[in-house]
């Protein structure tokens, strides 16, 4: 067989490494041994290599959304700004309001280049009044790292990469709460959803945030490198009585896909905004940031284009980089993002930009899916939303 | 990690053909493992004539879309219904319920025996 589809950048195909052999390359988490005592099967993504699935990537989908699952996330970049001008300086290189977060609180937002342009999407935590910790998707860490850096001049403030300090770990699903409430002896319920507390775990010092990328439920754990392997081991104890499995990114990239999540390099990108990807709201236009006069003429004139939600009427999912057709002309509109069968609908979902006025919901389209013109219909995001009587 | 039946024959695609007159074809553990749980199968029709080493359909799993070639000059005689149905059969049971179509072969096709086979991807999954 060969792919005919070419997996992107960010999604590699699981044929290169099955034998899940090691990329020299590519560096490793401090989990790395976990994942080949659990027999996971390995990819490179963004210069590391990391679990893709340990066996079906669809049960482990399916695990986070009736039970739970752990994840390694080791590979994400963590950013620390620290002084007195941290608050200020994070205002000013950011697009939202960080001096308005309480300690203890977290934010999601972004790093825009002057042209308004999506350089990150970013978590920022608040962990006390003059220290946040910036957490960046992997593949941008440096740029973030340096932006920051130079976005600092003339503020009392210290920007220091320190990705090398923690290791990352994610419990997602219904019942992480009764695992970490296990596993920590903390009131993991007092923890409110995008808030962040230090805890114990495994008898080592974490920091426990409720915050995740699945559209569940979920905490995520920094811990020190050195600890993880004892913090998976606990969690992974902890968890098998809620059912809880390792999770890899295959799952991890489907089940944010049908919460609506972009992607960064996929729905965000340098060429894009935060007002064509919906997220306009991120933006906070009545203070100074890099970017702003550029966003604040784009939401004045609207964007031109806009992301959107697509379902198919057929089996064949739309695949990232495939064209959006007008459905009677046949002429190209649009680009697909991100689009997969999605195994909790049990049909194919995607995610395109199209122009402004193709964009409401119930527009009827085409998306040429290897050669064919396949019925398309736009759709609300996101395409799953967790029942209701949940945390958040 | 996949064992490999002796009682079929494979091609370097990675399907398998069963050893009757009219071969049952499929695709081997080893590519179902690769490609991932395969959520939709695009199979040729019944009477559709092939060619060895052409695309006759695709195979798409959670992460990727394959194409399937066919494993040798033939005609389509029968098409599997239930793995049209449940595509996870290719992963759950390759060389049994998870078989494709019935191949007329109009040839004598080069293939693989399970040996062959075994050293190409052992050879494969130490790459």
């Amino acid at each position: 067989m060969s792919a005919v589809a070419s997996p992107t950048a960010a999604h590699p195909c699981p044929e290169r490494d099955t034998a899940g052999h090691d990329q020299p390359s590519a560096r490793q988490t401090p989990l790395h041994g976990v994942h080949r005592g659990l027999g996971a099967v390995l990819t490179e993504f963004a210069g590391w290599t990391m679990p893709l699935r340990y066996g079906s990537e669809t049960a482990e989908h399916h695990a986070v959304r009736r039970a739970a699952a752990l994840f390694d996330l080791s590979h994400m970049g963590e950013i620390e700004v620290t002084g007195p001008g941290a608050a200020a300086m994070l205002d000013r290189a950011l697009v939202g309001r960080l001096s308005a977060v309480g300690v203890g609180r977290a934010r999601y937002t972004m790093l825009c280049a002057p042209d308004g342009g999506v350089l990150d999407d970013l978590i920022v935590y608040r962990l006390e009044e003059q220290r946040y910790l910036v957490v960046a998707n992997a593949a941008n860490t440096s740029v973030v790292s340096a932006a920051l850096a130079e976005r600092a001049a003339g503020f009392q403030a210290m920007v220091r990469d320190v990705s090398a300090d923690w290791a990352l770990l994610a419990v997602q699903g219904p019942r992480s709460a009764d695992i970490l409430r296990a596993v920590t002896g903390s009131d993991v319920d007092a923890l409110r959803y995008y808030a962040i507390d230090p805890a114990v775990l495994a008898g080592t010092p974490v920091l426990l945030a409720r915050t995740g990328y699945t559209g569940e439920d979920g905490f995520e754990v920094y811990c020190a490198p050195g600890d993880a392997t004892a913090v998976w081991a606990a969690i992974s104890a902890a968890g098998a009585g809620h059912g809880l499995v390792p999770a890899g990114l295959a799952c991890r990239d489907t089940l944010r896909l049908e919460a609506g999540m972009p992607l960064y390099g996929h729905e965000l990108t340098a060429g894009r905004t935060p007002f064509e990807a919906g997220l306009g709201r991120v933006a906070v236009l009545d203070k100074p940031f890099v970017g702003r006069d550029a966003l604040h003429a784009r939401a004045a004139s609207g964007p031109a284009e806009l992301l959107v939600g697509l379902l198919p009427a057929g089996r064949r999912a739309p695949r990232a980089g495939y064209a959006v057709l007008d459905p009677d002309t046949g002429d190209r509109i649009g680009t697909v993002t991100s689009g997969a069968p999605s195994p909790t609908l049990g049909r194919p979902i995607a995610m395109a930009y199209v122009p402004a006025d193709r964009a409401a919901v119930g527009t009827v389209l085409a998306v040429d899916i290897r050669g064919s013109r396949d019925t398309v219909t736009v759709v609300e995001l996101p395409f799953y939303r967790r029942p209701a009587g949940g945390h958040a | 990690m996949n064992t490999v039946p002796e009682n079929l024959r494979y091609t370097r695609d990675h399907e398998w053909l069963s050893d009757e007159d009219v071969p049952a074809v499929g695709i081997t553990a080893f590519a179902g493992d690769a490609l991932g749980d395969i959520v939709y199968l695009e199979l040729p029709a019944v009477g559709t004539s092939v060619t060895a080493g052409d695309p006759c359909g695709e195979v798409e799993s959670t992460k990727s879309v394959s194409e399937l070639y066919a494993p040798a000059d033939g005609e389509i005689v029968e098409v599997n219904p239930a793995v049209a149905d449940d595509p996870s059969l290719v992963n759950s049971d390759p060389y049994g319920q998870g078989w494709l179509f019935r191949l007329r072969l109009t040839g004598a096709p080069e293939l693989l025996d399970a040996a062959e086979y075994a050293a190409l991807i052992g050879a494969e999954g130490s790459r």
